[in-house]
């Protein structure tokens, strides 16, 4: 991470994103006809990268401090910081060899080949849909059928995935369609987990009814929290709904007598299937249809649970772009300003957007109690705000289709790193993967970014048409910057 | 001086029909930024049927006026009524005025006191539409979507609220169709139909000026504001441009804009006020204010005790710029050139000449 | 009233730190209009890096001479510091100049969570204790209430804090305002464009914006270091969020206005947690800023903004 070179063409005003800055590389390599120039300046950049990775490295590679008897401790690790160091040139130099200052950049060829089919195969992301559609219908039989000892794992992987693509799908109607920055969106989130965990312990209601009253109660937070915000701007409303997110997490933490406090609370029922458990008693649901009664059998419920949630905010949403209030949340992220000469109650369109949005964070939430049995605080901070945002955004705002495919890659890709166990044999026994792996998550974010601003999948499909629908390409479609 | 002040009062009292039948009165209007006063006890009408044109020079507040009149603005002091339904109504506007209402509507007459509304109400109940100087279009949505959303307020009612619309009820659809409808319509009076399914940011510079005023049109106004229609069109879109607001017109939109291209504004306008400094010079038909001495003065750039040097002025202009065919008046009087002078007077002012 | 002064002094302490993390915000949100989420935790850094040198100093060189010693780590920490804060501007930020407005926040979160597991993989997870460097103070006075005597203190290293602080705000508004740099600064707020064909190097006057944001981060982990004496890797975030607050509490985009916000929240703080709970007292901060920018949207300072139409 710390590689960084100083001599990539830094133009000013116009690159967006590496597609620009690989278009620079590539002029540069045409002037750069004497190839032992090239392979010079690799050199030197990498030289320059490697400098700076000892000193970035120097205070937390080099050295470390430790807790010791009498006070604290430092020492030296020379090695490690050597090796850091040489590993940085070595992978800077073949960067620069291989794909910065090439001639022919390797993975050009690639990324033009991916990005032309799109073109290419016209309703790529249409087939994608659908074979992800019956893929996800039909998963946990797959994972049953094809690996039978891992099934519980993989299942409950899925489970995930499927939560932060509807968190994702619930974000996007106010991030991705209305425009508006919201940094605490894990608020409603935790009103949803919350308000199913307090109905059952007090009340004693099931998943099935606390469920559209967790909605409710996670809507409603997110008008009384919209309400005084939603005329800031763009960064001051971020930063407010964080503050909001961190104010509701504190209160859930020291409101001991109704929360719990950080010790949370535990014990919320699963959810039934028309009444019955799935459980192995005479009366549960095994029994009920004559079936051997196997624990998958919970997982799968709950798998489908949570896919028939998301599958509906799914459509929600698709409907309710092609309404009127849909179109007037792409207006407002488009220019707020026009939305309300054409006589659009712009506050009352965003609250909409935010309670909405907020209903289905709520849904997403009793789920996440009822699954995990337990909620405490710890669930719901900033990170978890901070996730779901990176994958709606790396998806591409908007986007339904880019939003599952980035929970996919993020999510999956950082629960994978629980199961290289055989790195250790290469690193040797001290090494765990597992704590990697939110660093690979953040480096992960900031390279998918710089790849492309605009997240994976960037154009926009009309809502209406008088002849025929043509897609719209992102450079044309705002992401809330008027306001 | 008071010579030429009388004539344009006679030339002018043909047709005047803003005093009798206003849908809009500007009345004692004032702006303050902080401690610069923007428009400054400014009081006009515009006529119903008519098309009014509000002019003067850079930084005059004309826009500022029309940010007040559309809600974007709250002005510091004045009031503002918009009217639906013939006459004066003078009445029902000191009530309302009195009553703390914001705006009454009953049968088929309507007024609205627009500095106590908000922007979007403007638009949505007193009907009054407006374009905008720097152009103000969704960019990343087709053109018909554009058009659908000025259609928002009558769409959503007919959606339900969005809870009919998510259902698939039947009513919604038929609504959309409708919509879509006087969509294509004025998509085909600004000539912008092959265009409908591309994004609006797509169009070339005239046609989206030409989207926001079909824009502002599906919102069913009874009063259009335009800011700057004409700035940046050539010629023959120019042209296009007066006879669609001609046709707006004459299809029972009153239309107010704020306009630098005299020929566009001389051309088409009923009615002209003209504004200098926040305050009004000069209000009347095209005729009154071409030959007004402080229009003159204002657009030349001539202080105020010059204003005896003006014939020398002009004459220099005059001789620089040609006497050009069609001059109303072929007295040899020099304020009767003021259209050459007014031509110039843009130039002059795009070098911060004013004053 | 005893307990009152106390908390007042207690309180300007802290918000001096809030304040030069503030200044960090403030400055690079006013030239390139982002959030730079990932500034809490350069003030981390800084405060690791500071630790680091402390101990090197000390133990392993035999350094005694305390005034010199902390004048070396201070050095070296605003230093080291600044290369983090131009590494993650030039790695995060600069290859997406000119893109869309989400683009760089979301680069800027994860920037975040890299530089704080970044720390938490090398450094461990376990907070690092260091014992009160610079003990004592001036006792301002002595007051005797039914629960016993209070006495009010202003300890040296308050003193330290709240000098630096001023020495520092000083020389940073002589730089904005008198130098070229200052000036190149000032003209990119402006319009990046314009001062780019006037020959201002955008980049350069960008990337020094940064590294001054970090140098002064690096003063903050540092006197946070010696006044708390505790350190792990997260207190960026929280410490971050409270100078975003402090920064758009004074007017974004204004030097006075951050340090003024980071002094208020310092004390809306202190006060909160002495008179009211200890528990709430970032609900009370953020419930401040909520406030603040309902009713008076351009912060305390900041120039109001008005709606171009």
């Amino acid at each position: 991470m710390t590689a960084s070179g100083t001599h990539v063409p830094a133009s000013t005003q116009k690159p967006v994103g590496a597609q620009a800055q690989a278009e620079d590389r590539r002029s540069l390599g045409r002037t750069d006809t004497v190839s032992e120039n090239r392979l010079a300046a690799s050199l030197r950049d990498a030289a320059v990268a490697a400098f700076l990775a000892g000193v970035l490295g120097f205070f937390f590679i080099g050295l470390r401090t430790d807790l010791a008897p009498g006070g604290l401790d430092i020492r030296m690790r020379w090695a490690a910081w050597i090796t850091a160091i040489i590993v940085v040139f070595v992978g800077r130099l073949a960067l620069n060899v291989f794909v910065f200052k090439a001639a022919h950049p390797v993975g050009e060829d690639i990324g033009a080949k991916v990005a032309g089919m799109g073109r290419a195969v016209p309703g790529l992301g249409k087939w994608l849909t659908r074979a992800l559609f019956l893929f996800a219908l039909v998963l946990p039989f797959f994972f049953t059928t094809f690996f039978p000892g891992r099934d519980r794992q993989f299942i409950d992987l899925a489970i995930l995935i499927m939560t932060y693509i509807m968190l994702g799908w619930g974000l996007n109607i106010v991030v991705g369609l209305a425009g508006l920055l919201d940094l605490g969106y894990v608020a409603f989130y935790a009103v949803g987990a919350y308000s199913f965990a307090l109905l059952a312990q007090h009340f004693e209601i099931g998943f099935w009814a606390a469920l559209p009253l967790a909605g409710l109660l996670a809507a409603f937070w997110g008008m009384i929290l919209g309400f005084p915000v939603l005329r800031l701007r763009g960064d001051y409303l971020a930063i407010v709904t964080l503050a909001f997110g961190e104010i509701i997490r504190v209160v859930l933490l020291n409101w001991y007598s109704f929360t719990g406090g950080p010790n949370g609370i535990s014990g919320i029922p699963k959810p039934t299937f028309f009444g019955l458990e799935m459980s192995r008693g005479d009366d549960g649901f095994a029994a009920f249809f004559g079936i051997e009664y196997d624990p998958i059998q919970r997982f799968m419920y709950l798998y489908y649970i949570i896919f028939a949630l998301a599958l509906l905010t799914n459509l929600v949403t698709l409907r309710l772009r092609k309404l009127p209030i849909g179109r007037a949340w792409e207006a407002l992220r488009e220019d707020e300003i026009a939305c309300r000469s054409l006589g659009i109650n712009t506050r009352n369109t965003k609250l909409t957007a935010f309670a909405i949005g907020a209903m289905f964070g709520g849904f997403a939430g009793s789920f996440f109690a009822t699954r995990q049995g337990f909620i405490s605080p710890e669930s719901f901070s900033f990170i978890e705000s901070a996730m779901i945002l990176a994958i709606v955004v790396l998806g591409g705002l908007g986007s339904q289709l880019g939003i599952v495919i980035a929970s996919i890659v993020m999510i999956g890709g950082i629960e994978m790193l629980r199961n290289l166990g055989f790195l250790t044999e290469i690193f040797g026994p001290g090494f765990d993967p597992v704590q990697y792996r939110m660093l690979i998550f953040g480096l992960a974010m900031v390279l998918i970014m710089v790849w492309k601003p605009r997240g994976l999948v960037t154009t926009r499909e009309p809502t209406a048409a008088l002849r025929e629908k043509k897609r719209i390409g992102a450079d044309m479609v705002a992401q809330g910057e008027g306001h | 001086m008071a010579s030429l002040i009388e004539m344009n009062a006679s030339a002018s009292a043909v047709h005047r029909r803003w005093e009798e039948d206003p849908i809009l009165s500007v009345q004692h209007l004032t702006m303050r930024f902080g401690g610069l006063v923007a428009i400054n006890d400014l009081s006009f009408d515009v006529g119903r049927g008519d098309i009014t044109a509000l002019i003067g020079p850079n930084g005059a507040g004309k826009t500022t006026v029309f940010n007040c009149v559309t809600g974007f603005y709250k002005p510091t002091e004045g009031r503002i009524v918009m009217r639906h339904g013939p006459g004066r109504q003078d009445e029902l506007v000191r009530q309302i005025t009195a009553s703390g209402l914001r705006w009454k509507k009953e049968d088929g007459q309507g007024i609205f006191l627009l500095e106590r509304m908000p922007d979007h109400e403007i638009s949505a109940r007193a009907k009054v539409a407006r374009t905008f100087q720097n152009i103000r279009l969704f960019g990343g949505m087709t053109v018909l979507e554009n058009l659908l959303v000025a259609q928002h307020n009558r769409l959503v009612v007919a959606s339900g609220y969005s809870f009919g619309g998510i259902l698939g009820l039947p009513t919604y659809r038929r609504a959309e169709k409708t919509a879509i409808e006087k969509a294509v319509y004025w998509l085909e009076r600004t000539h912008l139909i092959d265009r409908a399914d591309d994004p609006a940011a797509d169009l070339p510079y005239g046609a989206q000026r030409r989207l926001e005023i079909a824009r502002a049109m599906c919102t069913d106004p009874e009063l259009l504001c335009l800011d700057e229609p004409a700035a940046g069109l050539n010629p023959r879109e120019s042209a296009e441009l007066n006879e669609l607001l001609k046709f707006i017109r004459d299809n029972g939109t009153s239309v107010l804009l704020i306009e630098h291209d005299m020929g566009v504004v001389m051309e088409i306008s009923d009615h002209i006020v003209v504004l200098d400094y926040g305050v009004k010079i000069a209000d009347g038909d095209a005729m009154a204010v071409k030959t007004d001495p402080r229009v003159i003065a204002a657009y030349l750039g001539v202080e105020e005790e010059e204003e005896i040097d003006v014939p020398e002025v002009l004459e220099d202009v005059v001789e620089q710029v040609g006497e050009l065919p069609g001059s109303p008046n072929t007295e040899p009087e020099p304020p009767a050139r003021q259209p050459a002078a007014t031509k110039r007077s843009r130039s002059r002012a795009g070098k911060g000449g004013k004053a | 009233m005893e307990y009152f002064f106390q908390q007042l002094i207690n309180g300007l302490t802290l918000g001096s730190i809030y304040g030069l993390i503030a200044i960090g915000y403030t400055m690079v949100y006013g030239i390139i209009g982002m959030i730079n989420f990932a500034h809490g935790d350069i003030f981390m850094i800084g405060a690791f890096i500071s630790l680091a040198m402390f101990l090197v100093l000390t133990t392993v060189l035999g350094f005694a001479f305390l005034p010199v010693v902390l004048l070396l780590v201070l050095i070296v920490a605003m230093l080291f510091t600044s290369a983090w804060g131009w590494a993650v501007e030039r790695v995060a930020y600069r290859p997406l100049r000119g893109s869309f407005r989400l683009a760089p926040l979301i680069t800027a979160i994860g920037m975040s969570i890299v530089l704080q597991n970044f720390v938490q993989i090398t450094q461990g997870a376990r907070v690092k204790p260091l014992p009160p460097q610079i003990p004592g103070g001036i006792t301002l006075f002595q007051g005797s209430t039914e629960a016993g005597t209070i006495v009010v203190q202003l300890s040296y290293m308050q003193i330290i804090i709240i000098v630096t602080t001023v020495v520092l705000m000083a020389a940073f508004t002589l730089i904005i305002n008198r130098t070229s740099l200052g000036r190149a600064q000032r003209a990119c707020e402006q319009d990046r464009k314009m001062a780019a064909l006037l020959g201002v190097d955008v980049d350069r006057t960008i990337s020094l914006t940064f590294v001054m944001g970090a140098a002064l981060a690096a003063v903050a982990g540092f006197m946070f270091l010696l006044l708390y004496g505790v350190i792990d890797f997260y207190i960026g975030f929280l410490a971050g969020v409270k100078a975003f607050t402090a920064a758009v509490l004074g007017g974004i985009g204004s030097l006075p206005g951050a340090m003024l916000g980071g002094l208020l929240i310092g004390l809306i703080e202190v006060f909160w947690s002495g008179y009211f709970s200890v528990e709430y007292k970032d609900v009370a901060a953020f419930s401040i800023l909520a406030i603040v920018l309902i009713f008076l949207p351009s912060g305390l300072l900041g120039r109001p903004e008005v709606e171009k139409v």
